[in-house]
């Protein structure tokens, strides 16, 4: 079924990070793969080290106190932890973009927009001054925002966090990256402003063809954005399949115990209690033996507690990390 | 018949902006601009609206934490509105409030037990051994194990302190709990238990909930009835199947549309609102959605609509519906 040619290849990534209190194993044996132009949302609750894998791929993670132990991130054939930070800096914003949270504390508050977004192309791209204001004109355009010469010389706290964010996802976008990270890039945003800016990366994907992975802890967004989801837990992905696959059947008794309990919009009214998942995310400090869910999960058997279960492909692109995992 | 615990009628809430010299009030931001809403006694209303639409202004002013500009507030058919904070106090017992940020709305440096017994040394209730009896229960009712009430805030999870709050916002007893955002700050799966949580209580103590919200997921679970609000207005307003099934106001319809679903295989037909909400200071002229909404006509600019109720408890306010 996969003859895509894969983009990023991240395999058995660790990064650690050592904290006074202790090591902390933000991402312990990750592998996740993104072919070229395909969609994969990395779902997970905090801690699950969902955020420090994006990081890692950018190679941000701070050090100290993080540090990227061990594994393998393989982009357009060469392996990202290999290359030097001078290398680095030039895949940084153009081959790999990425867009947060909260576009303010991304924006530098003392220039205009449209200075920003022109650095941004005279760094990674040869163009004179001039070239780079017109590009950076078109790519406000691009990303919807009304009278782009106005907004061009508009400070960031001039715009509304949606414009805001447009305004990102245009300097993420200027250099026609290869892959675009976004972590958590609308959860801020009111549902009506979340809706414009999904509706606007899923027409700019299809226009410009780039790659997306999409972080986030709302399944209802990867459901409606994604081809291939991964869902992580404390560290470690225990399901990726195709997104059908994942909401339809769901193997690995977390990503089950998450989808049914998530109140569902499109139901009528029940006064049924909603199934929820016992307990709570161990603490990164005192990571439970065996499988890292069992201590939740209503399956868990003595083997659970003793080993670690691997990740197993079970059906053609549904992989799975569970000794006992759900029968679809 | 359903009882009416409160009601609110034009209600407004304005808050000078101070400027010039001589700092006076040159303009106001009109968070909440007049709204009619009521709830009956063991029922959940849901407030629902984006950012700035006033909810969490709304909630705040019907407890009078905040005074109201202008309307009137009845509590149990008794107009609350001009009474003096030492005239609310004893009310206060009766109406209690929960915040969304379980780790700001809690005094670091207090353990627990405390916390959850304040409310009881505030009022005066019951001699002081019985009070810690009081908190003891409290905590096994919110699932919180007793033995940890000497153990300060910061040693308990997100959705641990969220229980705390529900403890300390249950241990008077009240009789209307205003639930401002009570699990967006949580992880997906633990929202769920606070919502379970929520919903067990209310039945078993026969609360009533007025719950702010902006997760219409959790409000369609959650509510009697919902009413959505809009830049400082209620705009819609109706028994929750009645709302999410035969939504009226463009604005609710634009709102509900734009919810995403989780199921891939669901493909809605999907409203996008252009532009975004307009300022609270200068809210536009006649019906405060007309700028953003896609059937905007000429008398929206001029008028603003008044609420027509279309069907039994289904409240709508817009022209669409007048002009016919």
């Amino acid at each position: 079924m996969d003859n895509r040619e894969v983009l990023v290849d991240v395999k058995n990534l660790r990064t650690f990070f050592y904290t006074e209190d202790g090591v902390v194993p933000a991402v312990d044996g990750l592998d996740l793969t993104i072919h070229r132009g395909e969609i994969v949302g990395l779902v997970g609750e905090s801690g699950c080290g969902k955020s420090v894998t994006a990081l890692s791929i950018m190679r941000l993670i701070p050090n100290p106190p993080g540090k990227i132990i061990s594994g393998e991130i393989i982009f357009h054939g060469e392996n990202l932890l290999k290359k030097s930070e001078e290398e680095m800096r030039l895949i940084r914003g153009d081959k790999i973009s990425m867009i947060f949270q909260e576009p303010m504390t991304s924006l530098n508050p003392v220039f205009t927009v449209g200075d920003q977004i022109s650095e941004a192309i005279t760094l990674h791209q040869k163009t004179d001054e001039a070239e780079a204001r017109k590009r950076t004109v078109e790519m406000l355009h691009l990303v919807g925002i009304p009278e782009p010469e106005r907004r061009y010389r508009q400070y960031p706290h001039e715009l509304s966090g949606g414009m805001r964010q447009r305004v990102m996802i245009a300097m993420a976008l200027s250099s026609n990256p290869d892959l675009l990270i976004s972590d958590e890039a609308t959860t801020a945003l009111d549902v009506t402003i979340q809706a414009q800016i999904l509706d606007l990366m899923r027409g700019l994907q299809k226009k410009l063809g780039m790659a997306i992975l999409i972080i986030t802890h709302n399944l209802a967004v990867v459901a409606e954005m994604a081809e291939t989801i991964a869902i992580a837990y404390a560290g470690k992905i225990v399901e990726n399949a195709s997104a059908r696959e994942i909401f339809k059947s769901p193997r690995h008794p977390y990503t089950y115990g998450l989808l049914q309990s998530i109140p569902k919009f499109a139901e009528r009214r029940t006064n049924e209690p909603l199934p929820a998942i016992e307990g709570m995310v161990p603490s990164p400090y005192h990571m439970p033996n065996g499988c890292r869910f069992n201590p939740r999960c209503p399956f868990a058997t003595e083997k659970c507690r003793a080993e670690e279960p691997e990740l197993v492909e079970l059906t053609p692109g549904h992989l799975v990390r569970c000794f006992h995992p759900i029968e679809p | 018949m359903a009882t009416r615990l409160v009601e609110v009628q034009n209600l407004k809430k304005w808050f000078p902006v101070k400027g010039g010299v001589f700092s006076t009030t040159v303009a106001s931001v009109k968070a909440v601009d007049g709204i009619d809403f009521f709830i009956n006694q063991g029922e959940t209303l849901s407030l629902v609206g984006e950012s700035g639409s006033g909810k969490t202004t709304a909630g705040r002013t019907v407890l009078k934490l905040l005074q109201p500009t202008a309307g009137k507030i009845v509590y149990k058919g008794k107009d609350i509105t001009k009474l003096t904070p030492n005239q609310m106090r004893p009310l206060r017992r009766n109406m209690q409030i929960m915040f969304q940020d379980p780790y700001g709305s809690l005094n670091p440096r207090m353990p627990v037990g405390d916390i959850i017994q304040e409310p009881l040394d505030v009022h005066n209730v019951g001699l002081r051994r019985e009070r810690r009896k009081a908190v003891t229960a409290m905590m096994e009712t919110v699932g919180l194990r007793p033995e940890y009430e000497k153990r300060y805030p910061h040693e308990f999870s997100g959705g641990q302190r969220q229980r705390i709050g529900i403890a300390r916002a249950l241990i008077l007893n009240p009789e209307l709990l205003v639930l401002d955002e009570p699990i967006s700050a949580l992880d997906v799966s633990i929202q769920s238990q606070i919502i379970n949580l929520l919903q067990e209580l209310q039945q078993r103590l026969n609360l009533t909930y007025l719950f702010i919200a902006h997760d219409l997921a959790v409000v369609r679970h959650m509510s009697d009835r919902v009413a959505v609000m809009y830049l400082g207005k209620v705009v819609e307003t109706a028994e929750n199947d009645e709302l999410f099934d035969h939504p009226l106001h463009p604005y609710t319809q634009a709102l509900l549309s734009a919810v995403p679903v989780p199921d891939p295989e669901v493909k809605r037909e999907r409203i996008i609102l252009q532009g975004d909400v307009p300022s609270p200071v200068n809210p536009p002229s006649g019906c405060h959605f007309r700028t953003r909404c896609p059937y905007a006509m000429p008398v929206c600019k001029e008028q603003e609509p008044a609420a027509v109720e279309v069907s039994p408890g289904h409240t709508v306010s817009c022209h669409l519906l007048t002009k016919k």
